[in-house]
């Protein structure tokens, strides 16, 4: 059945290879295009990809806030309906075209090469701030050799009489975050100065990646062995180590407790598509870079299936890990809570440390309050709830970096833990950054702008310095807002305009019948129904969605950052503070010129086509009148003529 | 007579109760033995008593450096079951005079960490109300540890790009040279042969990149 709905798409046929000339390269391997080692190192690297930051702390929060085990239901739905399509459409038009993003939407039509475009603009942005994370956490890394952990206890002010104010207030961890770490300033318009420390930790962490993508796949290949594998023995440990802990088991029954009430709240469904959507780091450009680098008859379609479902997978196991760690921290916050109330009662009534316990304490509270409720009124004794303290659920740095070091500083040997921790992080990081490079170095080489005898290693050097260059931004003390602000805008809104134009582009541009007629020649059959509904249709619709979702929630709302402010009143909760003006333009480039590249690119392309057609038309009579009545075979015929006649 | 007798052997203990209860020169103590020791706590009784003022003249002979001071002269009153005292020192030439709350507060601090290990506490489980304890210092190193491991990573990720680059450059030197051979030998068998295309490697040819299908259309 031939699909009517397709777009005109004239000289396709000579911008792509064909089959048979896929099969030769395959046979004679021309040595200009990289090559994986081995089936692994691909594997490796798109699990790597895919599994990141994300799954660790956006994952466990989503899931807790949205009605626990209910979550799971929309989570798996979209990601059998959103996220394994999409892969195998970006896996499947890589390995076919043979190129990076930009030269594979330059061979489907050379007016879509702004989206190629897009692409790098995106994983440029992403990887600066994404980087940056991983900066911060090496200076975590760093840190932790020693004991006990600087985070532990506040630092005692000048005349060794107390604790330093700000971290009185708050509390160790906040204060090791907020001031050691970031020295973070009151308001984003506050730069505060370069932090010397995040400069070398920033410098450290781009160095290191340069080192892991100095020759490309090559290198990353080898790297991935490592920065891949490692996560998952590490959450295992701490999946051990935690559910020793006590509390822990709580911690997971909150996670799982279905409320299944949240269904019925489109906010949910929202979140989920959108946490599928990123978490697979779609439209990046960098999948398809990696899926070029395969052999032509590579079975894409087994390799989409088997990294959604290990992505899902491991989405779910470091939830499970997550809280029961979190868990674990609930409730010995509730034991503080509880003895401290103890104590106070002891102290003000003057009973013997037997009398309250905690098994008992609900009725001598009780009592207490029946006989003198004056007194108990003075203590201002804290309530102390357990579900409340569980479902003060975090997400983000300050998981990591605030409630888990929390934790960790409540285990025994603390610093192996912290180290442990961190080093789990910092892979999951790099190996999701190994795609950005590639999202980044592949269009560059793509797009021509620099010399092609360059070698691959200038190359990446260049867009790691470049990248360094701008992330120092992130290194002055305002920084955490700065990386905020990026995380709101760089990723959100321009990935799910490049998604969906990718979809249109390959299902009705380059035409849904040769992409199938393309997966049949590439794995032996053809994609049965359920792939033909979800790139057609499905998809792009869950895709548009979330966008116009995203983008009228974004612009009603006022924009708010929340800032660290030992000066606010309700210090150490966090203040939430409006942008300043300027900062919409801010938004405006991080958001809106990746967007906007797409229709720019095509618009340029139409008026150069337009004012040199001339020029173009004396060429083509030329094509018309030789190579249309000579009949060759296609393989050594057409080409050197209309090449000598067009150079 | 026998009344004057009485007198003159309760008046001591009466005053000097009146001394503990009535003065401001005291200092309340809570000890909190349960939550310190657990399992392992001890009875507050008079003989943990008696350690207590001896430990307390103790510090007032430490900080004083006179050696008159005796476990008569501390005076305790308000016990109560929580484990909490008030405590007067006495001066040990005149039994009704006090010594000032600033001297006593000086020896306790003083000697705190002794005190508390008399004890088996620390200063959160024995209190002294209006005494803050010293904080310990801080460790302070000399090289903060973290910029130690900075550089040995850093070290090594410097160790790593100068390995990497220079196998690059060796191989495209080796490269260079094998292409500098492989001309040589294709210049001697086109003398042989005769044909130019027997200076093509191997029997499918060459791959020529000039009938590549790429760069077809100028680029962006």
């Amino acid at each position: 059945m031939k699909l009517k709905l397709k777009l005109p798409n004239p000289g396709l046929d000579e911008r792509i290879p064909s089959h048979a000339e896929l099969d030769k390269l395959e046979v004679e391997e021309a040595g200009e295009r990289p090559q994986w080692d081995n089936k692994a190192q691909y594997m490796l690297t798109c699990v790597g990809f895919c599994v990141g930051l994300g799954n660790v702390w956006r994952f466990p929060y989503l899931c807790q806030s949205h009605g626990g085990g209910a979550f799971m239901i929309p989570f798996l739905i979209l990601l059998v309906l959103e996220g394994i399509p999409l892969l195998h459409l970006e896996f499947a038009i890589g390995q076919r075209l043979r190129k990076g993003s930009v030269g594979v939407w330059r061979s489907i039509n050379p007016y879509l090469v702004g989206v190629g475009i897009a692409s790098m603009l995106v994983s440029f942005m992403v990887g600066m701030y994404y980087n940056t994370i991983i900066a911060w956490v090496l200076w975590y890394f760093f840190n932790s050799f020693q004991d006990p952990l600087p985070w532990s206890q506040c630092p005692i002010n000048e005349n060794r009489t107390g604790f330093v104010s700000e971290c009185e207030r708050s509390s160790p961890v906040d204060y090791f975050w907020y001031r050691e770490t970031l020295n973070t300033t009151p308001v984003i318009g506050d730069s505060g100065g370069l932090q010397w420390w995040i400069v070398l930790c920033l410098f450290c962490a781009w160095t290191l990646l340069w080192v892991c993508c100095l020759r490309g796949i090559e290198t990353t290949g080898k790297a991935v062995y490592i920065t891949s594998t490692l996560p998952y023995l590490v959450l295992t440990i701490f999946l051990i180590r935690g559910l020793t802990l006590k509390g822990s088991v709580s911690g997971i029954k909150f996670l799982f407790t279905p409320d299944l009430d949240e269904l019925l709240n489109p906010a949910t469904w929202l979140d989920a598509g959108a946490q599928v959507f990123y978490s697979f780091s779609l439209a990046f450009g960098g999948l398809i870079s990696f899926s070029s680098y395969n052999s032509v008859h590579n079975n894409c379609e087994q390799d989409a299936v088997i990294i959604s479902v290990i992505n899902g997978f491991t989405s779910i196991y470091s939830a499970i890990v997550i809280y029961s760690i979190i868990g674990f921290r609930a409730t010995q916050r509730f034991d503080d809570c509880l003895n401290g109330n103890i104590l106070a009662l002891l102290n003000a009534f003057e009973l013997s440390e037997e009398n309250i316990t905690e098994s008992n304490y609900d009725s001598v509270l009780q009592h207490l309050n029946s006989t003198s409720p004056a007194v108990i009124q003075d203590l201002q004794l804290k309530t102390c709830d357990l579900q409340t303290l569980l479902s003060q659920g975090v997400e983000g740095t300050g998981l990591a970096f605030i409630v888990f070091t929390e934790a960790i500083t409540k285990m025994p040997i603390a610093p192996l833990w912290s180290v442990l921790f961190f080093i789990m992080l910092f892979c999951l990081g790099l190996s999701t950054m190994f795609g950005s490079v590639e999202g980044v170095v592949a269009p560059l080489q793509d797009l021509n702008i620099l010399p092609k005898k360059w070698p691959k290693e200038v190359y990446t050097g260049l867009v790691c310095f470049v990248s360094f260059g701008f992330a120092i931004i992130f290194a002055q003390g305002s920084g955490e807002y700065w990386l905020a602000l990026f995380d709101g805008f760089a990723g959100s809104i321009p990935l799910l305009i490049i998604a969906f134009c990718e979809m249109m582009a390959v299902s009705y541009i380059y035409g849904i019948d040769r992409f199938n007629d393309d997966i049949k020649f590439m794995i032996g059959h053809k994609p049965n129904f359920f792939w033909q509904a979800t790139w057609r249709v499905i998809s792009p619709l869950i895709v548009l969605v979330i966008f116009l979702f995203y983008l009228v929630t974004t612009v009603s709302k006022e924009l708010t950052y929340i800032a660290w402010d030992p000066e606010s009143e309700n210090f150490p909760t966090l203040a939430t503070r409006s942008y300043p003006d300027w900062i919409y333009i801010i938004i405006f480039i991080l958001s809106g010129v990746p967007a906007l590249v797409i229709p720019a690119v095509a618009l340029y392309k139409l008026i150069r086509n337009r004012c040199c057609r001339t020029e173009e038309k004396h060429a083509a009579e030329l094509l018309y009148s030789i190579s249309d009545k000579i009949q060759i075979e296609p393989e050594r015929a057409v080409q050197p003529i209309t090449a000598k006649a067009l150079n | 007579m026998l009344t004057a007798v009485l007198l003159l052997i309760l008046l001591p203990p009466m005053v000097a109760q009146d001394l503990c209860k009535d003065s401001t020169d005291g200092f309340k103590v809570r000890l909190s033995i349960k939550t310190a020791l657990g399992d392992n706590a001890y009875d507050w009784n008079e003989s943990e008593m008696f350690l207590f003022q001896s430990t307390l003249a103790f510090a007032m002979r430490r900080h004083t450096e006179q050696d008159t001071y005796n476990i008569a002269n501390i005076l305790v009153c308000n016990n109560t079951p929580r484990v909490s005292f008030v405590f007067v020192v006495t001066s040990p030439d005149d039994p009704t005079k006090l010594i000032p709350k600033e001297q006593v507060e000086e020896a306790v601090r003083k000697s705190k960490h002794r005190i508390n290990s008399a004890f088996l506490l620390s200063d959160m489980t024995l209190e002294f109300i209006g005494i803050p304890p010293t904080l310990a210092t801080p460790i302070t190193y000399d090289t903060p540890p973290w910029l130690i491991v900075f550089g040995v990573v850093i070290g090594a990720v410097a160790v790593g790009i100068l390995a990497l680059l220079m196998s690059t450059v060796s191989k495209r030197r080796r490269a260079k040279n094998k292409d500098a051979g492989f001309a040589e030998e294709d210049d001697g068998r086109v003398k042989e042969n005769g044909t130019a295309l027997s200076s093509l490697g191997g029997k499918d040819g060459v791959y020529n990149q000039a009938f590549s299908n790429d760069d077809r259309f100028t680029q962006l």
